[in-house]
């Protein structure tokens, strides 16, 4: 197992996500001899998991059972231990597309927070290219840095601990791409520029209010940045249902009734066993919003170092 | 490789360049004495050769391409603005110079810049109006009189919000941002070993090769005579990433599945494709197999845009040129022979590709096509091995809903998502921010899951969900018609 590299088996040392099932599920470090407890009982690594394939059906001690899947950002992403606000996928994808990274690409970031975008853009920029992160806090910049280690990506990354706005990514000409998510990005944008390749690159930075928006823009106006664009992505999920809804009664005749009320029903559904007319019932599936969604995460502000 | 690097950054002759002029982008090869038409204006890219990527250039007047350094500000001059518009009555006539005059100093191949200058000096409103709106009225007539270009290198956000633009049909209106999460969710990286299945002008397979950098190898399904590459092509991707890019015909992988593909039959393709060689005259043969990607471009529809005529012309000249004239006397004797060469590379680029498929250990599945999804998937699944991504997506919520419901039944997957993208753009100025004010209406629905060890003959596989969710559990059918 490594983020950068899928394998068949689940061995001694991978970090294993155990999906429990609908949105439920937790890593684990798998260690030969230990145990983990779940809702289901208790699975035991040496038996139930070390030389199991990934992906596979494990049976915990009181029948129940739970998959154990392959480590990948994504998953890492909603289930990864928390020091900060995290980026999540949805936001990471448009940000990796529209800083143009792939394999080879060197990218600073700054901060690192809890790694949820570094895994990420380690992830993309493998098995060539490198990420220069950097984390003022201390203690979450040696968290982080145990987690690469632990996640077999340390060759591919280098945590800097120290403070972007005031002393930069501690790399110059260097970059192809930098990503800024800190409360003032704007007092990094000069460290960023120095950062990124004198032949030119892409800057996003993520900030939650549109005042921190407004002062960026401004500084990479400055900084003579070019096609300054912000943007912002809302990920809507849906939950597949099947609806029934009752024909009224309008007093009419109980042939009459099947006949009519049919034809107003989805024709796409004509066929599945859902459709049948019971009682008076119309069934169809239906994609359902959530019933409280993400609104807002922040607005992602995309610029190019132009060569002049 | 540094210096392999550092020459990339340059225009080169026969390379695939985009052109950009404010938001609008356009894909075209870079060649000599070649007239291009962009945004109602006709140039040559003759001088940009040897430029470096990302210079912008202004149109001279007689086509041609110079490059533009660092934008003057010109508007220094005293500001006069007003405070409101309480004074300002639309009559029409607040310009002073008249439709004639102002193409009479463009047909002198006078500066935009300065056509510009003269219509803000002959504006009789212009001093009245806010500081704001003699800004957005630069703006816009800097736009229309101003012909700068930059020529940028390809990439799939380039590309992808290009396709998105200009031809969204032809991509069955993926939009960029679904597209980002198709490749995410995917967990599209190098070393993997994906299936892609798309119609999306092979927008989406250049995607995931760019993201997998000519690491591990890309299995694409097409359905018909033979993939569509024509965006795929616009990337300009060296030759050695179509090394590992294999195709198998959508049309064979049920017998693949059942054990009874014969490679003595294969598709329609070999008939289709030899016809539409000689109707190309040769044009393929020469290309050779090699560069499989800018091949079919050729045949297929063309995203650079093959609607002047002129291009078509070059084309042709292209491929009558000496060697192929030769050629043509003895090429009906060569003919047979060459058409039994290729019909066995044909063959045997098949069988690798079936025997890659047969493996059933893919790291991932893509579907972005315009067929019904649910038989797709519940196919093309059977090669992706256990504890992989998988993303479909349609430009419809309902079919998803169908695919949703079957995968169910059908077990071997968990974490199924159905799932849309809003995108929100901004203008972001003082004192004038606020979201633009036409946003997309839609850019698709994505399916995604992750594949699980299916278990055979039991159709429990999927109660674990199952008994959270919401689906009747009566209607499970059996998984042993999916495979023989």
């Amino acid at each position: 197992m490594s983020f950068v590299e899928y394998g068949d088996t689940i061995k001694d040392g991978d970090t294993a996500i155990v999906f429990l099932g609908h949105e439920s599920m937790f890593p684990v470090k798998v260690q030969q001899g230990s145990v983990t407890q779940t809702k289901y009982g208790v699975i035991r690594h040496s038996t139930d998991l070390i030389g199991k394939k990934y992906g596979s059906k494990v049976t915990c001690s009181k029948g129940g059972w739970v998959f154990i899947l392959h480590p990948t950002p994504e998953l890492w992403t909603v289930n990864l231990p928390h020091r900060t606000q995290i980026l999540y996928s949805t936001d990471i994808s448009v940000i990796t597309m529209m800083l143009e990274l792939k394999p080879g690409s060197i990218v600073c970031e700054s901060g690192t927070g809890s790694g949820s975008l570094s895994h990420a853009l380690i992830r993309t920029v493998a098995p060539t290219g490198h990420l220069y992160t950097v984390e003022f806090h201390q203690q979450r910049a040696e968290k982080a840095k145990e987690e690469f280690r632990e996640h077999g990506v340390e060759h591919l990354v280098t945590v800097t601990n120290q403070d972007v706005c005031k002393n930069g990514f501690g790399v110059s000409d260097i970059a192809d791409a930098v990503f800024l998510d800190i409360p003032s990005p704007w007092e990094a944008i000069g460290h960023a520029k120095a950062a990124l390749k004198a032949e030119g690159g892409r800057i996003c930075s993520f900030s939650p209010c549109i005042e921190q928006v407004q002062r960026t823009c401004l500084a990479m106006e400055e900084y003579g940045f070019t096609e300054i664009n912000t943007l912002e992505i809302l990920l809507r999920v849906y939950n597949v249902r099947t609806i029934s809804l009752q024909i009224p009664d309008l007093g009419k005749a109980a042939e009459d009734n099947s006949s009519a009320g049919f034809d107003s029903s989805n024709p796409s559904n004509q066929g599945s066993p859902g459709t049948n007319l019971q009682q008076g019932v119309v069934q169809f599936k239906s994609g359902v919003p959530l019933r409280e969604m993400v609104g807002h995460t922040g607005y992602l502000t995309f610029a190019t170092k132009s060569l002049f | 490789m540094e210096a392999e690097r550092r020459l990339s950054l340059r225009i080169c002759e026969g390379d695939c360049a985009v052109l950009k002029r404010g938001d609008v982008f356009k894909a075209v090869p870079v060649l000599r004495k070649r007239k291009i038409i962009f945004e109602k204006q006709g140039f040559y890219l003759d001088n940009a050769i040897g430029h470096v990527y990302g210079t912008t250039f202004e149109v001279t007047s007689d086509g041609n391409l110079q490059p533009k350094r660092q934008v003057e500000e010109t508007t220094t001059e005293t500001k006069e603005a007003g405070t409101d518009n309480r004074n300002i009555v639309d009559d029409g006539k607040s310009q002073k110079l008249t439709h004639d005059d102002i193409k009479a100093l463009k047909d002198k191949g006078i500066k935009g810049q300065e056509i510009v200058q003269q219509l803000i000096e002959n504006s009789t409103t212009f001093r009245d109006k806010t500081e704001f709106a003699q800004d957005k009225y630069i703006k816009k007539k800097k736009k229309k009189y101003e012909a700068i270009i930059t020529i940028v290198k390809p990439s799939t956000r380039i590309l992808s919000t290009m396709y998105y633009a200009r031809e969204p049909g032809k991509i069955i209106h993926l939009r960029y941002d679904t597209l980002a999460q198709m490749l995410t969710l995917g967990n599209v990286r190098a070393g993997n070993k994906m299936v892609v299945m798309e119609t999306c002008a092979g927008l989406v397979l250049g995607a995931v090769m760019e993201r997998m950098g000519g690491y591990g190898s890309i299995i694409q399904m097409y359905p018909g005579g033979g993939p569509v590459r024509a965006a795929t092509s616009c990337f300009g991707f060296p030759k050695p990433f179509f090394n590992n890019l294999h195709e198998f015909p959508l049309s064979k992988v049920d017998s693949l599945l059942c054990g009874t593909l014969s490679m003595e039959t294969l598709p329609s393709e070999p008939e289709d494709t030899a016809l539409t060689e000689e109707e190309m005259n040769g044009l393929v043969d020469e290309k050779q197999t090699s560069v499989r990607g800018t091949e079919e471009e050729s045949s297929a529809e063309t995203a650079m845009e093959i609607n002047q005529t002129e291009e078509q012309e070059r084309m042709d000249v292209n491929a009558e040129d000496a060697e192929f004239k030769e050629n043509k006397e003895r090429e009906n004797k060569e003919n047979v022979r060459e058409k039994q060469r290729k019909q066995w590379e044909r063959r045997k680029k098949l069988t690798e590709t079936a025997a890659l498929l047969r493996e059933k250990n893919a790291d991932g599945l893509l579907v972005a096509s315009k067929f019904h999804p649910t038989p797709l998937l519940l196919s093309l699944l059977e090669f992706v091995a256990p504890s992989r991504p998988f993303v479909v997506y349609c430009q419809y919520k309902e079919p998803l809903l169908e695919c949703y419901t079957k995968l169910r039944e059908r077990g071997g997957v968990v974490n199924l998502k159905l799932s849309e993208t809003w995108l929100r753009s901004y203008q972001v100025l003082p004192d004038r921010s606020h979201p633009k004010l036409t946003m997309s209406g839609g850019g698709g629905y994505l399916l995604s899951g992750i594949t699980v060890v299916l278990d055979k003959g039991k159709s429990d596989s999927s109660n674990l969900e199952a008994l959270k969710m919401e689906e009747p559990s009566s209607k499970r059918c059996k998984v042993q018609d999916l495979c023989c």
